[in-house]
């Protein structure tokens, strides 16, 4: 006989270990579904999962995926830790590579040292601003921020378009739709030769160590965490809703945004149309399994990132479409949700014992 | 200038042919919100029902099949979502997240087979009728069963939470879980029942996109109105009558955007473009403002796990 009990506390070791048990659950549930397309689920789930990374390019890919995976995912996770539901950080990612883009291009063959500071600070400010929109819609005229932050993720894909097509794009391009190649002096450095690889992961790595300082050694981060369990008693201990919501977009923003100024001034060094490969939702999935905790985020975003390189490796060697990628991220945070039962329920054996 | 009457009804009714899959959608995600379930899985859910619709009419070749089918597959679909958010109480909006993520993915992955293959004609009624009345012709006939379905839906939703008992319990359940099952009712079963209902009416709305509106399979075809369907949930203040009206005026968005183009109108066509979703937020502020107002309209449940303890 199986009887479920409920836990008079979540357990702690369960709630990091569920996230591993996800994964196993979706690698299982991955070569099933390999299976039933007609693959030999061992290998298919080897050229998904282990081939991609097996050299030192492979690694260095994975690290270019993971870093704005997980500059992304912390900034969310001020947002989801308090209770605030910016799903669309896909949008502040553009917004943010969008004035960072401009600014790039208004030193176009300049140089200079200060060029890449203004040009990361201005991704920065972008995504702020974009992420201000659905703050300040939710704090002072109640309006639903998931609905409003996802909407403005298309309206940023269009501003983006209207851009690379029109004013901005290149006068000598052949009416490609792309700007200019940004100056040497406005782009990320590489950080190994031969590797694509570059300094954003820095940018990545400081978000990680911030966010660990102000969620578990400071004030604000603590009043974060009240909110994020009871809106009431934050309410109750008379901490500044309103200031405190805008102040996690504002976060949140800056990240996406900083994420947006990595790939246009790192991998890709102009804008154009596709610049981002859902970086933005994926990150979501991040920010969960990761637990929304800072070195969680880290080791997620490595997971997450092979789901980007094994989907590419596994079309190229078996012709196994590239959406997979996506249904993978998908199966993830389904197990990840589903085994967080564990958390508050035990299941017990009764009638085993001797 | 001598302005053809008819064409001021094709126009109407093109507005209202655009209007079709977010009447569908957004009624289904009415009832799945009503008993207190928030579902932002709607755009996952369309997308498979729109791949699901477009495979089965091209393998079986049957319309029928093919309608019936993509209902099921969005039924099947919101049943992960049912189990997940019902059976293991987990949290509704990340749910609906992973839904639609992963519909887009598995929708893309079947459907890889499906591109570039040209849609069937399908039939609509009162064919012959259109010519003979002006105006109100092209509005009223010539259209799909699927159409004239669209447009009785918000008027058979709001009879059946008003007048039936089914749909008093579906309200009791949103309102207030604790006191329904008090008296007895099995609010799981209610929430199971009302997701996979709004499953199958999302599964509808994707159908009658691949199969009716633009009769092929482009992946993310549904291109956002999933959401928009979720909007306009918010936008009627729960209320089925509102959702027809709130549908028009983005289908008229939609349809506005290809007739400024083809008259010339110099804006950009991104902007054109973005206009249902900058109004959609622009509506949702006014909508919203009322704080009050808001919170008497959203049923009071609407997000939040019930469990019962055994």
């Amino acid at each position: 006989m199986i009887k479920i009990v409920k836990r008079d506390q979540p357990s702690r070791a369960i709630f990091f270990f569920t996230p591993v048990l996800a994964i196993f659950l979706t690698l299982v549930a991955g070569g099933l579904i390999f299976f039933i397309l007609g693959f030999k689920p061992f290998e298919a789930l080897k050229f998904f999962f282990i081939v991609p990374i097996a050299d030192k390019y492979g690694f260095s890919e994975l690290l270019l995926k993971a870093t704005p995976l997980c500059l992304i995912a912390i900034g969310l996770s001020f947002c989801f830790k308090s209770n605030n539901w910016n799903i669309g950080a896909e949008g502040q990612l553009t917004f943010g590579a969008i004035v960072s883009g401009g600014v790039a291009l208004l030193f176009y063959e300049q140089e200079g040292f200060y060029i890449l500071p203004t040009v990361i600070l201005a991704g920065a400010i972008g995504g702020m601003l974009y992420a201000s929109i659905p703050a300040i819609l939710k704090t002072y005229f109640n309006t639903n921020e998931i609905l409003v932050s996802l909407m403005l993720v298309y309206v940023s894909k269009l501003i983006l378009d209207y851009l690379v097509v029109g004013p901005w794009s290149n006068p000598e391009g052949f009416n490609f739709p792309e700007t200019r190649q940004f100056s040497d002096s406005a782009k990320l450095p590489l950080l190994f030769e031969g590797l694509r690889i570059h300094a954003g992961i820095f940018l990545a790595l400081a978000a990680v160590v911030i966010s660990w300082f102000v969620f578990y050694k400071t004030y604000l981060g603590f009043q974060m965490k009240v909110s994020g369990f009871s809106l009431k008693t934050a309410k109750y201990a008379g901490y500044k809703g309103k200031k405190m919501i805008i102040l996690v977009f504002l976060i949140s923003g800056a990240c996406a945004g900083l994420a947006g100024v990595g790939e246009i001034t790192g991998p890709i060094g102009q804008l154009h149309r596709e610049i981002s490969p859902d970086y933005g939702f994926t990150a979501i999935i991040v920010a969960f399994l990761g637990r929304l905790h800072p070195v969680g985020i880290i080791f997620a975003s490595l997971v997450v990132a092979i789901t980007y390189l094994g989907a590419e490796t596994a079309q190229i060697f078996m012709q196994i479409p590239k959406y997979t990628g996506q249904v993978f991220q998908g199966m993830i945070l389904f197990f990840l949700l589903a085994s967080d039962y564990l958390l508050f329920f035990k299941i017990k054996f009764i009638g085993l014992k001797k | 200038m001598i302005i053809d009457i008819n064409f001021i009804g094709l126009i109407i009714a093109s507005i209202m042919a655009s209007a079709v899959p977010l009447i569908l959608a957004s009624c289904g995600e009415l009832i799945t919100e009503r008993s207190g379930v928030l579902n932002l899985g709607v755009e996952g859910m369309m997308i498979i029902g729109a791949i699901s619709g477009f495979a089965l009419m091209t393998v079986t070749g049957s319309l029928i099949i093919a309608i019936f089918g993509a209902m099921l597959a969005g039924v099947l679909i919101s049943t992960i979502f049912a189990f997940l958010t019902q059976t293991l109480i987990t949290n509704h909006v990340a749910t609906g997240l992973a839904l639609t993520i992963f519909g887009i993915g598995i929708s893309a992955m079947i459907g890889k087979n499906f591109v570039g293959i040209p849609g069937k004609e399908f039939p609509v009624l009162f064919e012959g009728l259109k010519d003979i009345i002006p105006l109100l012709g092209p509005i009223l006939f010539g259209h799909s069963i699927v159409f004239y379905f669209a447009f009785a839906l918000p008027f058979i939703t709001s009879y059946f939470l008003k007048k039936t008992k089914i749909g008093l319990i579906v309200r009791a359940v949103g309102d207030s879980p604790e006191s329904a099952s008090n008296q007895g009712i099995n609010v799981r079963l209610v929430r199971y029942a009302c997701i996979l209902y709004g499953g199958a009416m999302s599964g509808l709305a994707g159908a009658y996109l691949s199969m009716i509106y633009t009769p092929q399979w482009i992946e993310n075809m549904t291109g956002g109105r999933g959401w928009i369907a979720l909007a306009l949930v918010v936008f009627s203040t729960w209320n089925p009558i509102k959702i027809l009206i709130g549908a028009m005026i983005f289908g008229g968005l939609t349809i506005i955007q290809f007739h400024m183009q083809a008259i010339g109108v110099r804006i950009p066509v991104q902007f054109l473009t973005a206009l249902p979703y900058i109004v959609t937020i622009i509506v949702l502020v006014v909508i919203s403002r009322d704080s009050r107002k808001i919170r008497l309209s959203t049923p009071s449940s609407l997000g939040k796990s019930f469990h019962k303890d055994n």
